[in-house]
Formats: structure tokens, sequence, C-alpha cells
């Protein structure tokens, strides 16, 4: 499969009055042509800062982009001029928010903020503008879209606003679609909704999409594969099936834990992680996940954990991987998931050693 | 719309009403009437005066008295200026002062606007601090210190501008620049503040990942955002600096309205402060009921009540 972005080694820092959060430490990932990559994580885990460093829309400064590579066909993003980078925003890359209530401007009327898009980047004229917004408006199913497109934000409910993002995003059929929590301000049955039109378009225009969430039960609806982050980095990534039935951080293991599931009895409480993530202005030595860790060991506090790959796409980076940790069980919510997969190696292999 | 509008003028009516009948009694609360002075009038010449212009009345004939010649436009005869009417004062004051107030408020939107924008824009760098360091002074500096300053640097030391007196257009802009400089610093902290506040919105980050260009986002998308609260503002602004500054047209020199209305008062010029309370009132509630009608148009969510739905 062709790689559509690779990310290498990527880290991105925050210069505040408390000093500088490392938001971003050392993320590498790829996304092939077409497929969907659903980046995981609580929230202050670094996704949102990944994903807008992408498009180069973390405010710089504060932000500082301190190493990395961000590979979108072949081409560095990181070191491209802002003018450079204008021609690929909303061109190649398009963008769609977390909240639909605020990411349109409140003062223009949506048609034009979807044209405004056409006429930057397909040289079209203002009619001719016009007559695609509406034909965008249709294909994100926004009812008599030749009344609407003259209509302001205002006048959209929640889930029609998102349509209108997604159409403003895939105006000039970007590449790259990527979705930092569309559906996350939506009530539930708008979020299926908008996950089935993502998924619908995705098919015609064959986009590839980020798309970051934590909420686990989108991602089993949405991603081919799933990378999950704690405190800047990639703790695991891999298939769906890899992350879902074979899961191999603990971290990961809390993630599937605490997610409701339609067999649990009411009796049961729901599993939470304890604790909350650590502060990124000081990263802890060892493992970040480590003081959260019920399978902690003492190595974790001491040294970060190496990489390890257990399939041709599964990666973890836990010490509990080693060939000299002992063997630990999963939580009771996670082992009743687990399957053999026969795409894993007999063995982990460490791909890259501890720092 | 036009039935919006039609409400607000029946409103308006209503607060000149309001305001014509608490100028009236007020004034007359005060002690004191505009024959008492230095030296006491012969009793026969006050009794014969009051007469005259009707004061001697009892206060309910004088009120409605008023009133109806107020309906029909006629503000009575000044009670100081001899042979004047007030309708005179007013119609050889106004136009000078509605000029002088239209320049100083073009130069107070024009710049303030400016400076505004360019301090947001580059927000916690040089030209944000410059901006607001003439801001702050632009606010602290009192009018008629602005105004000895201009006319000492500009007319007197460079001689580029006439020092007062109101003949041509020259004429008019030190006077304007000096009303102007209050209003051009608070505006210009109005614009910063709020254009700072537009900037951080979710719909700016959805510009710059359209791929606009700085300029793009902000002529687009942030400045008519940014200006309500300007908008807001502007309404008393307009109101206040058209109708003259008392201050400024004493320094230069300019038979505008402001004077008429600060002497009026301690002159107990009855028909003459009524007058142009009035007069002011009606501009001011003017320039309210236009900002309105211009905030709808600049805001799509703001509806005018009694507009129907959906138009």
């Amino acid at each position: 499969m062709e790689k559509l972005l690779e990310v290498k080694n990527l880290e991105v820092s925050f210069q505040t009055y408390g000093g500088e959060v490392q938001a971003v430490r050392g993320v590498s990932f790829h996304v092939n042509k077409g497929e969907t990559l659903a980046i995981v994580g609580e929230s202050g885990s670094g996704k949102s800062v990944t994903s807008q460093t992408i498009m180069r829309l973390i405010p710089m400064p504060p932000g500082k982009i301190k190493n990395g590579q961000i590979l979108f066909n072949g081409e560095d993003l990181v070191k491209k001029t802002d003018k450079e980078m204008e021609q690929i925003r909303g061109k190649d890359i398009g963008m769609i928010f977390q909240d639909p209530m605020t990411s349109l401007n409140p003062t223009m009327k949506v048609g034009k903020q979807i044209m405004e898009v056409l006429i930057k980047h397909q040289n079209m004229s203002p009619a001719q503008a016009k007559e695609r917004a509406i034909e965008l408006l249709k294909l994100v199913g926004i009812p008599m879209p030749e009344k609407r497109v003259n209509q302001y934000p205002h006048e959209f409910s929640g889930g029609m606003r998102q349509r209108a993002m997604i159409a403003v995003a895939l105006a000039s059929n970007p590449k790259l679609l990527i979705a930092d929590e569309p559906t996350t301000a939506l009530d539930v049955t708008i979020q299926a909704q908008i996950l089935e039109l993502m998924k619908d378009l995705q098919k015609k225009m064959g986009t590839s999409i980020i798309f970051i969430t934590h909420d686990l039960g989108v991602v089993a609806n949405m991603a081919d594969r799933v990378a999950v982050m704690y405190a800047g980095k990639i703790v695991e990534m891999g298939t769906v099936d890899e992350i879902f039935y074979d899961p191999r951080h603990p971290y990961t293991w809390g993630l599937l834990a605490s997610m409701p599931s339609l067999d649990s009895d009411d009796k049961k409480e729901l599993a939470a992680i304890p604790g909350s993530p650590p502060d990124l202005t000081n990263p802890p030595k060892g493992d970040a996940f480590a003081p959260r860790n019920p399978y902690a060991m003492r190595i974790d506090f001491e040294q970060e954990p190496p990489l390890f790959k257990i399939s041709d796409t599964h990666y973890a980076a836990t010490w509990l991987l080693h060939p000299d940790a002992p063997k630990v069980e999963p939580p009771e919510a996670v082992k009743k998931r687990l399957r053999k997969l026969s795409s894993n190696y007999d063995k982990p292999i460490i791909v890259k050693e501890s720092e | 719309m036009l039935r919006y509008i039609g409400r607000r003028l029946l409103y308006m009516l209503l607060s000149l009403f309001l305001i014509i009948t608490a100028t009236f009694f007020l004034m007359r609360a005060a002690p004191g009437g505009p024959f008492s002075g230095e030296k006491k009038l012969p009793p026969e010449i006050e009794k014969n005066l009051n007469e005259f212009y009707g004061l001697d009345r009892p206060w309910y004939e004088q009120y409605f008295d008023y009133l109806t010649s107020i309906a029909q436009w006629d503000f009575g005869p000044s009670f100081k200026y001899k042979g004047q009417t007030v309708n005179d004062l007013i119609n050889s004051g106004f136009p000078v002062s509605f000029f002088l107030g239209m320049e100083a408020l073009l130069i107070a939107v024009g710049m303030g606007v400016l400076l505004g924008i360019i301090a947001a824009l580059n927000h916690n760098k040089w030209q944000d601090y410059a901006a607001m360091i003439f801001a702050v002074l632009g606010i602290s500096v009192p009018s008629f210190i602005m105004a000895s300053l201009l006319q000492y640097v500009l007319a007197i030391k460079l001689g580029v501008f006439p020092v007062a007196r109101w003949e041509s257009f020259m004429h008019t802009i030190l006077p304007a620049i000096a009303l102007a400089t209050g209003p051009t610093a608070f505006i210009a902290r109005l614009t910063r503040s709020s254009m700072l506040e537009v900037l951080s919105n979710d719909y700016i980050r959805t510009a710059k990942a359209k791929g606009l260009s700085r300029m793009q986002i902000t002529v687009r998308h942030a400045i008519r955002n940014a200006l309500l609260p300007v908008v807001s503002y502007l309404g008393p602004l307009s109101a206040g600096v058209i109708t003259g500054s008392f201050v400024i047209e004493k320094i230069f020199g300019i038979p505008g309205l402001g004077s008429h209305f600060v002497l009026s008062i301690s002159n107990r010029d009855y028909t003459v402060i009524m007058g142009v309370t009035v007069f002011y009132s009606i501009i001011l509630l003017a320039a309210i009921l236009l900002v309105d009608i211009a905030y709808g148009l600049i805001d799509p969510r703001i509806k005018l009540a009694g507009g129907k739905k959906g138009e």
C-alpha cells in the first residue's frame, strides 16, 4: 500500500509561563491512501496537537516543532513556508473540528464559506463556486440546498452545521481529511449519521482520514488502523482487530476495560483508569503511564520501554512484552475479548531500543 | 423592518416627552431666573419682562404652552440674546458643530479601528505596545491640553494650520483632531480587545484550515465580527461628538452649538436650555436607532423585532 502521509519522530512543545510543555514527544505513524487511521487517547494526550501540527495550525509561537518530519506525498510539511502551506491547507488536506457550533463564521452565509475554498483552490468563478457549493450541500445530505446555501450558520442545527463543515473540508477533494473529534459535540443519533456520511464520502472520493477521538465505539466503527496515544507518545498501534482483540499495552487494556458493553450488568461498576495524565512540563522518567499502571514494574519507573513489534502492523511500547517480564493477566473485560491472531509473530521483536 | 422603525419612532417620541418634562421641571426647581443678576432690576421692569415672556403665568400653563410650541418645532425666543430665537441659534450653530463632529468621527473611527487591528494582529509585539501607549495617552490627556498642544506645535511653531477661527477647511482640521483624540484612543482599545477575542475563535482556525491567507482571514472573517462592539459605542459617541464640544469650540473660537448649551445654563436662559436639550436628545435617540439598525445589518443573528421570520 502506498503511504500518503508519514510522520516521523515528531516533537512539538509549547512555551508557557510555567515552562516548556512537551505536548508531543516523538510520534511516528503513517496513513495509507484511502484508509482511516484513528488516534485515540484521553484529553491532553497530544492527539489534537499532532493533527493540528500536520496542518501547521498550531500557533507558533508559543508552539514549536522541535524535531521530526511530516512527509505528505513525499514532501516535508515541516519545512514549508506559510505561503506554501496555504496551497496545501484546504486543498490537499481538509479538516473538520470538534464543535460545529463555533467553527463556522456566524456572520457569513454558509454557502459563501464553502465557496471560499472553491474560489481559492479550484480557481472557480463565484457563480461556478455557488453551483458547486449547492452540489456539495446536497452531497452531505442537506435538504433544500438551494435555499440553505443562502442561510447563516445560526439557521442550521448542530448536525447540519457539521455536515456543512464536512462540505467545506471536502470542497476541493482533499487527499487527506483530518477529523478532530467531529462527533463529540453531537448527540448520539446525529453522531451515527455523521459517521455514516463520512464513511460514504470516503468510499466515493477515496480520501484518507485521520480520525481523532476518545470514543472507542466510534473507532471500531470507522477505523482501519488505530494509534493509542498517551502523554504525547504513541503507546500502541495496530489494525482495529489487533487493538480490540489482542491489545498488549496496559493503557489500551485500561481504555478497553472502561468501555461499557451490552453484556455488563448494572451491578458492576464501570472500570476507570485511576489518576490523571502526567504534567508534560516535566514528563516523568521511564514510562509515563507507570504511576497509573497496576502492572507497573520497577523498570517502568526508571527506563522508557522499547518498542516491540507483535506483527507486521502491530506495535506496542511496554516492558511487559520483554522476554524477562513476568506473565500478567489483562483485566477481565479485556480477557473476554482476546482472540488468537494468526498474523502475530512467534515472539515480539524489539524494533527500537529504549533510550 | 418598516414596522420596527415605526415602533422605535413611537418610543423615541415617548422618551422625548419624558426628557422635556424632566428638564422643564428640574430647570424651574433650580433657584434664580433669567433676570436675576448681580444688579437687581427694578421690580416694575422685572414684572414687565416676566409678563412679556409669560413667566408670570401658572406653571401648568407654561408647560402645556411649551409642549404645543415644541410640537410645531418652535423653541421660543432667547431670554439673553435679544431678538434671536432658539431656532436661530440652533440653525446657525448646529451646521458648524455637525461638520466638526462628522470630521472628528471619521478620524476617530478610521484611526481607531486601524490602530486596534494593527495592535491585535501584532499582539505583544512593538506595534501593539506603541498603539496601546498612544491609546492610554489619548484617553488620559484632556482634550483642552491636546488642543493647546496642537495649536502650539502645528499652528504657531510650524505654521501648517491656522491657530483658530472657523473660516476654511484648513481651520477645521486641528479642532477635529483635538476632538477625535479621546474617541480614537477608546475605539483603538475596543477594537483591539474585540479583535483579539475574535481571532481566538474556532471559525478563524477553520478559515486558516481552508488555506486562506492572513489578510483574507482578517478582512473576510475577523473584522466584521470584531466591529460589533465598536458599532454599539458609535451611537452615544456620534451624538456627543456631533453636538459639539464646548471646550474645543471655545479654544478654537468656533461658533458652534456647544457654547450655547453651557452658557445657557449659567444664564438661566430657559428657552435655550430647553431647546438645546431637546435638540440634543433628538440627535442622540436618532443615533441610537441608526446604530441598532446597523447592528442588525452586520450581525445576521440579531433579528430586529417586528420583522417577519425568515425575511
